[in-house]
């Protein structure tokens, strides 16, 4: 498979706990409130493993590795 | 100009339309299948909830999955507080929707229709559930009306869908996209009511005759005779300002496109075209068809404020982001508002509308900070110089809507 890998997080489920940023701290930065900021494109090759092991340590399972980027809902990608 | 099609027929005041008239009128909808979506398609015809979707398209990707019937959910939400245009729709001409409804479930082979409507909108409301039920048997037993909770979020298509299979009218996590596993699992349409009525018209009268086919708009604020008005793709906010009564005052800034919209100033906003996807391809968005005009005595930053409070406020609470970061942002427009211009909150403005986007369920904070974002750029001189509220005789807040 020639795409690589995006960390994705499941809004609704995320309750801040803030542990992907401990664990991912290259990728992952905090907001003001204490809710992960994904840094944007690819995951690079060297940091699969530990994103791996973010997405394991997720109290609540938001995180998500995905390997295309997300299918086409219909919605415009700027409004509603 | 202005030009009737959807409105056409019998004047406003007299209420709905009744099928009798209705089908004297137009004549009956066609006996038309699958073979539509090629119509539909052809005919360019993009979705009136906001994001401006090519309409056939999205009917192709639907009909192209096998997860079990489809379902037609009618977008009859209006969650927006500032637009009418679809209750007023709703409630004059409820056949028009109902027939687009139901030759979208044909060309889909959809099974069930859901018509959504919001619950504040009483006479749409009674119009619609009237309506269906003077419809014959078949398609009474396939449609049914379900009633939305009256809150803006309430219209996002992922919350009409749980509405619909479980009544909580609060969004879902994506994927999977409505079109793949929507109510009950199945392929599901969610479509606003005026995109289904303009396919009601281009079923009987072609995609050529469609053309470039008439808008929605609802024009608020500083306008003498505001309300619903139906335009052709193109006209100039001018003419559109002209249409509704113009104005005694001078006008400052317009709002396109509502609370999901921009405010853009007015010199450069006058020759602006009413025109969904041209105004896309702008940067601007003409959204639910919101054309709000801000005279020169108003005051962009408390008017902002104010819209940010009820967007906040309006959040599902489901996203910390969205939840967090919106009544961040309307707490500090309204510090700026109320207490005078600071470079602090004017730093957070910015590195915050920033860091919201694209991270909720749903796209509610990305509509509210592209609007704000408008604000902080339309507005620049009074966010950096905004007096203290009890000196501010000149800024009181003038509502808009
Ligand atoms: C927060 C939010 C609120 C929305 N409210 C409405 C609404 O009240 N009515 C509506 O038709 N679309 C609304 N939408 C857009 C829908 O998600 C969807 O795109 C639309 O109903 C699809 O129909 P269309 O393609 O015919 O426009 C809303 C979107 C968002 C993000
Ligand atoms: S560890 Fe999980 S719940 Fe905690 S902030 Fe990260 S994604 Fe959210
Ligand atoms: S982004 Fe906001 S409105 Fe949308 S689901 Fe999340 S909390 Fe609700």
């Amino acid at each position: 498979m020639s795409a690589k890998a995006h960390l994705t997080i499941d809004r609704i489920r995320c309750d801040g706990h803030g542990l992907c940023a401990e664990l991912l701290p290259e990728l992952v930065r905090l907001d003001d409130w204490g809710y992960p900021i994904i840094a944007p494109g690819p995951i690079p090759d060297h940091l699969v493993a530990h994103a791996q092991n973010a997405m394991t340590a997720c109290p609540v399972l938001a995180l998500a590795l995905k390997r295309a980027e997300k299918p086409d809902d219909g919605r415009n990608p700027r409004h509603r | 100009m202005i030009r009737q099609r959807l409105l056409a027929g019998p004047d406003l005041s007299r209420g709905p339309e009744g099928l009798a008239w209705h089908v004297q009128r137009l004549g009956p909808p066609p006996v038309i299948g699958p073979a539509l979506i090629d119509v539909v398609e052809s005919s360019g015809l993009t979705g009136r909830g906001g994001a401006a979707f090519p309409v056939g398209t999205k009917w192709r990707s639907i009909a192209r999955r096998h997860a079990g019937q489809p379902v037609v959910v009618v977008n009859g939400a209006e969650g927006e507080p500032q637009s009418l245009k679809d209750r007023v729709l709703m409630t004059a001409r409820p056949h028009l929707v109902l027939d687009g409804a139901l030759l979208a479930a044909r060309a889909l082979r959809a099974s069930r229709i859901a018509v959504v409507i919001g619950e504040s909108h009483r006479d749409a409301l009674a119009s619609m559930s009237a309506a269906l039920a003077e419809r014959p048997e078949p398609e009474l037993r396939q449609a049914r009306i379900v009633i939305a909770p009256p809150r803006y979020v309430a219209g996002e298509s992922s919350a009409t869908v749980r509405l619909v299979g479980s009544g909580i009218a609060r969004p879902t996590t994506r994927p999977p996209s409505m079109h793949e596993a929507g109510v009950d699992g199945r392929p599901t349409l969610v479509q606003n009511v005026e995109s289904l009525a303009h396919v009601a018209l281009i079923a009987r009268f072609g995609a050529g005759w469609f053309g470039a086919g008439t808008v929605l708009i609802t024009v608020v604020g500083a306008a003498s005779a505001p309300g619903v008005l139906e335009v052709e793709p193109g006209t100039s906010v001018r003419e559109v300002f002209a249409a509704a009564g113009g104005g005694s005052r001078a006008t400052r800034a317009i709002l396109l496109g509502g609370y999901f919209g921009a405010w853009v100033g007015a010199g450069k906003a006058w020759d602006l075209p009413i025109d969904p996807v041209a105004l896309r391809d702008r940067g601007l968005t003409l959204g639910c068809g919101v054309v709000g005009f801000l005279h020169d005595a108003g005051c962009g930053v408390c008017e902002t404020a104010r819209i940010m409070r009820y967007l906040a406020s309006e959040s599902s609470a489901q996203c910390g982001p969205c939840f967090f970061g919106l009544r961040a942002l309307a707490d500090a427009t309204a510090r700026i508002g109320e207490r005078g211009s600071n470079p602090e909150d004017l730093a957070r403005l910015h590195r915050w509308s920033q860091e919201v986007a694209g991270r909720g369920a749903c796209r509610h904070p990305d509509g509210a900070v592209i609007f704000l974002r408008s604000a902080l750029a339309v507005f620049a001189e009074e966010f950096a110089n905004h007096p203290p509220h009890w000196r501010a005789e000149s800024s009181q807040p003038r509502r808009i809507a």
